[in-house]
């Protein structure tokens, strides 16, 4: 490696003024020259240069600088490429890791020479495999088939979209020429095709699990109000709302009294938001839906009309666009699974979040004595009042669980989608929808309704269209109610009026 | 709510002075597009958009009407009907597109650089076409639905809530351009009907006075509906179900009918309206718009026949002057009006005119 000697050396020799000047030297050229010399440093990496590269890639040849660099976007890619050729230098394995994923998509046959000489001292293996590909990538235009032949094979393990494309144009007529690297694409190429195949449905599968857990958490609430008291409320996506905007208050009170603690505020906002939502659900239930018993297509427009009230006063209040409710830190970013799939945290814990309210809800409804008495008031109205259950604060207490649920659905909403006045009715046909499917009182129906449902939208959006989609599963419900008209879990009993 | 059923103002407030409120109305109503072919300074004359606002209520009372007829007299309140006016609408303004467009597509085809209508266009061009489709779409549409949801015995909320899916289905598949109905925009600048201009005020009363002959129609077959054995099993179905059918009949041919029946006057509401108002796009179809047809008939009276015009009439009379005077608290006031009729009125105005004068 008497390079790799002659580049300390050089490191050592020369003063930082030499990079300096070498700065201005690149401010001073021609923007053809700059990209020549931008391919020259990517060749021949130099430590000391990762400062200057930096600096350019923010627009000026050092930090206390003011001129600008006048950039256009091949010299934006040009310094990427030559950045991450210097970061290869780097002690840090993480560094060096996302700089070998980017020499993946921007390395050019120039740097062949430093690739294959860092490839062989490299010693950590991710980092190895990385570059390896990126190695591969640019071997494939090698004049020898054998190596074109080896990079083919190494690139068909990859499960990489750009893989696939840099294999595809290998295979345009009169691109390769030797039939055995040619075989090999085609194969490489499939084995391609099918790891992107896997991954594309694991995807759709994932955010068809968020739209799910999103659905549960607005349907439980919708599913217990209507189990116990035959109602379906209208406003209950109003309560998702208030939710919502529960959490953007909470954020604003943090910014401003706890800018320390503002990591943590979605945690903090989840007993406001059960707190506000419950409080309004039962107040609701206290002056409204209690007169309308018995009546339910009454209630219905009742609730509605309460829900028309809630949006048009969140309207006044905090105006008609949407509010900013940002990610903190954790819940931002996501966790890289396969080249093309990327699972966000923020759904991640959200499905993990869903999930435990369903557990919670559970052991509320069949370890308590709250949960006791709703049980009761659901099966036989009239036979639970005699055996002394009150069932108005039966009613109301389930009413404010149901509404603070859909509370909690709200902070789980406002991390994922956009929080505005409308956002209630977005979600409350598909939550009625999981109602209806998943029959009434039954927790476990309404779980696999929603991530039934949920699934079931995703896999079909990207066939047929998001709207064909939701038309289809609409018509499957229509069918499905034909053969199951209590929904998937229904209560067996006797009675009819 | 287990009354007798056919409780119309007509019974309470004494023949007479009912029928000679009723006949001043349909006089009134006759009389003003005549007055609007007045001229222009004339003290009488009626501006178009007087006449447009009356034919556009007058419309929607056709769509109170036919919902009362699901739901007040056979107990399924549908939260869909927006749909199927949407869809007689539509129908009357593809055959008006084509008449505006004369041979060439219609002008938003052209935009998308479509070359050809699709095939559910064929034949829009001919108005008698068109008049079939206005039947056959909401009629078809309701037909298959009704015979699913029936079949299956779908009733109560679960009924309000697949009609109201429905209509939100319908809504996005309208708003998609590919579906060929000029997407967020539907269809606008029609220009004649029938070789007549469909901006002049001679087009204007004559579309106003169909609109009439529409509603009393209606009103006509409804009442013929109310007093017939069929009308009767109709409410026994809405109060008990089930003993109707221990009692042998078969709920579903009663209910298929009067469901088909209400979406195809729905139908031919929204087709009347469209060519009186000049567009018709796909938020006609949204869940809102149903449900505040709903309102109407729960604030005018359920189970009655003028009810439900009553109540169209009032709520689009406040809508207008709401919308102008202070456009930030109709929203209020809408959502006050369902909660209050639903707790304090279940019987609607004519309730309380009803009590009034048995006092």
């Amino acid at each position: 490696m008497p390079k790799a000697l002659y580049t300390l050396l050089l490191l050592l020799l020369l003063p930082l003024a030499t990079h300096a000047s070498e700065g201005e030297f690149f401010l001073t050229s021609k923007p053809a020259d700059q990209a020549r010399l931008l391919q020259d440093w990517a060749a021949q990496p130099d430590a000391a240069r990762l400062a200057l590269l930096s600096e350019l890639k923010q627009g000026r040849i050092a930090a206390d600088d003011t001129r600008k660099v006048r950039l256009n976007n091949r010299l934006r890619g040009l310094i990427d490429n030559a950045l991450a050729s210097h970061q290869m230098l780097s002690d840090d394995t993480r560094v060096r890791l996302s700089a070998a994923q980017q020499l993946q998509k921007s390395a050019q046959p120039a740097q062949v020479a430093f690739l294959d000489r860092r490839f062989a001292i490299e010693a950590d293996a991710a980092v190895r495999a990385a570059l390896g590909l990126a190695l591969a990538n640019l071997q494939l235009a090698a004049s020898e088939p054998s190596v074109r032949l080896a990079a083919v094979r190494l690139l068909g393990e990859t499960g990489d979209p750009q893989a696939r494309t840099r294999l595809q144009a290998l295979l345009e007529p009169g691109a390769e020429t030797d039939a055995a690297v040619r075989t090999a694409a085609q194969t490489s190429l499939a084995q391609v095709e099918h790891k992107l195949l896997i991954g594309e449905l694991l995807g759709q599968a994932f955010s068809g699990l968020s739209l799910g857990s999103i659905l549960l958490l607005a349907a439980l609430g919708l599913a217990i109000t209507f189990g116990l008291l035959g109602v379906i409320n209208m406003a209950h996506g109003e309560m998702l709302m208030l939710g919502a905007y529960s959490t953007y208050m909470v954020q604003v009170m943090m910014q401003r009294l706890a800018p320390d603690a503002i990591e943590f505020y979605p945690l903090i906002a989840l007993p406001v938001a059960f707190a506000i939502s419950a409080g309004v659900g039962m107040l609701l239930e206290r002056t409204v839906i209690r007169h309308l018993y018995g009546r339910p297509l009454e209630t219905l427009l009742a609730t509605w009309g309460i829900s028309l009230i809630l949006i048009q006063a969140i309207r006044l209040l905090f105006g008609a666009q949407n509010v900013e409710v940002s990610n903190p830190g954790w819940l931002s970013g996501g966790l890289q699974v396969l080249p093309n799939l990327v699972l966000p945290y923020n759904r991640m814990v959200i499905i993990g979040f869903a999930l435990a309210v369903v557990l919670l809800t559970w052991l509320l409804l069949n370890r308590t004595r709250l949960g006791l008495n709703v049980r009761a008031v659901t099966q036989n109205r009239n036979m639970a009042a005699c055996c002394g259950v009150s069932t108005g604060r039966v009613d109301m207490l389930a009413f404010g669980l149901g509404s603070g649920i859909a509370g909690l659905g709200g902070v789980a909403l406002s991390q994922v989608g956009n929080v505005g006045p409308d956002l209630g009715q977005s979600y409350i046909i598909d939550s009625f929808l999981v109602v209806v499917l998943g029959g009434v009182g039954q927790l476990a129906g309404t779980l696999w309704a929603a991530f039934g449902l949920g699934i079931a939208n995703k896999l079909l959006e990207p066939q047929i269209g998001a709207v064909l989609g939701k038309i289809l599963i609409l018509a499957l419900i229509i069918l499905f109610i034909q053969k199951r008209p209590q929904g998937l879990f229904a209560l067996k009993g006797r009675v009819i009026d | 709510m287990n009354q007798p059923l056919l409780v119309t103002a007509t019974q309470k407030a004494g023949p007479r002075l009912t029928l000679a409120i009723g006949a001043t109305i349909i006089l009134a109503l006759l009389a003003l597009p005549l007055l609007s072919l007045l001229p222009a300074d004339h003290n009488l004359q009626v501006s178009a958009y007087t006449l447009t606002l009356v034919g556009k209520i007058l419309c929607y009372a056709i769509v109170a009407l036919a919902l009362d007829l699901v739901w007040g007299y056979a107990g399924l309140l549908s939260l869909g009907h927006g749909l199927f006016f949407a869809l007689g609408g539509y129908a009357m303004g593809m055959y008006l597109m084509r008449q505006a467009s004369g041979d060439s597509l219609p002008a938003f085809m052209t935009f998308l650089s479509w070359t050809e209508l699709p095939w559910y266009w064929a034949g829009t061009q001919h108005f008698a076409w068109a008049l079939c489709l206005v039947v056959l779409a909401p009629g078809l549409l309701a037909l298959v639905f009704g015979w699913f949801a029936f079949r299956s015995r779908i009733k109560g909320v679960y009924f309000s809530i697949m009609t109201q899916a429905l209509t939100f289905a319908g809504m996005l598949l309208f708003f998609r351009n590919e579906t060929g109905f000029g997407g967020n925009n539907g269809f606008t600048s029609f220009r004649t009907i029938l070789g007549f201009d469909i901006a002049s005020q001679g087009t204007r009363a004559v579309l106003f006075l169909l609109t009439v002959a529409l509603l009393l129609v209606s009103l006509y077959l409804g009442w013929c509906l109310a007093r017939s054995k069929f009308g009767r099993v109709l409410t026994a179905l809405r109060d008990a179900e089930n003993r109707l059918m221990f009692c042998g009949y078969d709920p579903r041919g009663f209910k298929l009918l009067v469901w088909v029946l209400s979406a195809v006057l729905c139908g031919l509401a929204g087709a009347l309206y469209v060519p009186q108002v000049g567009i018709i796009n796909p938020s006609e179809m949204s869940p809102t718009n149903s449900i505040e047809a709903a309102v109407w008939v729960a604030l005018g009276g359920r189970g009655t026949l003028i009810g439900p015009l009553l109540g169209a009439g009032l709520v689009n009379g406040m809508k207008s002057w709401f919308t102008v005077a202070f456009p930030e608290f109709w929203l209020f006031f809408l959502g006050a009006l369902f909660i209050v009729v639903t707790l304090y009125l279940p019987k609607g105005v004519i309730g309380v005119l009803k009590k009034r004068n048995q006092a």
